[in-house]
């Protein structure tokens, strides 16, 4: 019963909810008041994209299945989340780093998503689109800011590339849904470097050099983080099923 | 200047044995950016009331704080920002000299005035 819209769907979702769960972790430790609710912000912003692609791959998977079940019940395997998403916070760098490199792709490819054929994946991305516009800006001001600030957040920002960059070429691998959504993975790659090369140079930031890159998150194999960020997230729902408050 | 603050969790009960967190945070105000002021336009034609402050690291991050912490119900179509170094307040000490002399002058109201009756419209 799984097509491929419905995987799609499902690694959408998967991608905007666990990295709204790694986000939300900062609630109540931001740096400063202003960006705790920033990140918070954020976090909701993903949560609530998750939502309506869980939403809409509930109706295609069967009249039995609700968002609820898709993102609570389903195992690490079944998980197809980017593996950046997934990522440690770490430290503020690596924070707004992660989020950069994503609300990018998210851009790109939600802009191509919203003229897509189809329609409710297609006003479900237009929406996300004024949300993610938004969060490109944040975390490349972010970038920049910590890139180009003083030695320590230099060295930060250096280390948190070093930490991520490896995660990134999974953006660009297209999955087996992928290629059935004819997703034109060639062209978001050269529209995100060239945003990226962008927001470095400006951050005086060097321009990561193409190493090895780590796969598997989209077909569910994922590095060890996920695991724990399930259990904490799926408890509730496992230990007591249906509960609702 | 440092002070230290003392952080409790769950309602702030300050029982010791109540979730205290026994440790405490010291704050160097020396490294705290600087304040803004915000004020938001509620609709388009309104005039900016201000609404309230944060601290940003420059005018961008100001702007991008107001967003998240002022409009997040709606409340605004427009933002103004400005470092409160560079707002100059009438002090306390001299309300007598600067309000109290308005008092007594009641001429400076419209009404004080009668008008004649072939005024209309007024």
């Amino acid at each position: 019963m799984h097509t491929y819209l419905t995987n799609y769907l499902l690694h959408l979702a998967d991608t905007a909810l666990i990295l709204s769960q790694r986000n939300s972790e900062w609630c109540g430790h931001g740096p400063i008041l202003e960006q705790d609710i920033a990140i918070t912000n954020i976090s909701l912003d993903l949560l609530g994209q998750s939502r309506n692609f869980y939403q809409y791959a509930a109706t295609l998977v069967g009249p039995d299945t609700t968002e609820d079940a898709l993102a609570y019940l389903r195992t690490e395997r079944e998980y197809k989340n980017h593996l950046l998403a997934e990522q440690p916070n770490g430290d503020w760098a690596q924070t707004v780093l992660r989020q950069f490199f994503f609300s990018a792709y998210q851009y790109l490819l939600y802009e191509k998503l919203q003229s897509g054929p189809d329609e409710q994946l297609a006003a479900i991305a237009a929406k996300a689109l004024k949300e993610v516009t938004y969060h490109l800006r944040w975390s490349s001001e972010w970038v920049i800011r910590l890139g180009d600030g003083t030695e320590e957040s230099h060295q930060r920002m250096l280390k948190a590339i070093d930490e991520l960059w490896r995660y990134t070429g999974e953006f660009f691998m297209a999955a087996d849904y992928e290629k059935e959504m004819a997703v034109d993975m060639a062209s978001l790659k050269a529209a995100w470097m060239k945003k990226l090369i962008a927001v470095f140079e400006e951050a005086t930031l060097p321009i990561p050099e193409n190493t090895f890159m780590q796969t598997g998150g989209k077909t569910g194999i994922h590095t060890e983080y996920l695991g724990f960020i399930l259990a904490e997230m799926q408890y509730l729902q496992r230990t007591y099923p249906g509960a609702a408050w | 200047m440092s002070f230290t603050q003392q952080k409790y969790f769950y309602g702030d009960i300050p029982e010791d044995h109540t979730g205290k967190d026994n440790t405490s945070t010291t704050f160097e105000t020396k490294n705290e950016w600087p304040l803004w002021e915000v004020f938001v336009r509620s609709k388009q034609g309104l005039d900016h009331k201000h609404v309230g402050s944060l601290h940003a690291a420059d005018a961008a991050m100001a702007m991008e704080n107001a967003r998240d912490v002022y409009t997040r119900r709606q409340e605004g179509v427009s933002l103004w920002v400005v470092e409160s170094k560079y707002i100059h307040a009438s002090s306390p000490d001299d309300a007598d000299s600067f309000y109290e002399p308005a008092n007594d002058k009641i001429y400076r109201y419209p009404v004080f005035y009668q008008l004649p009756d072939e005024v209309n419209h007024m």
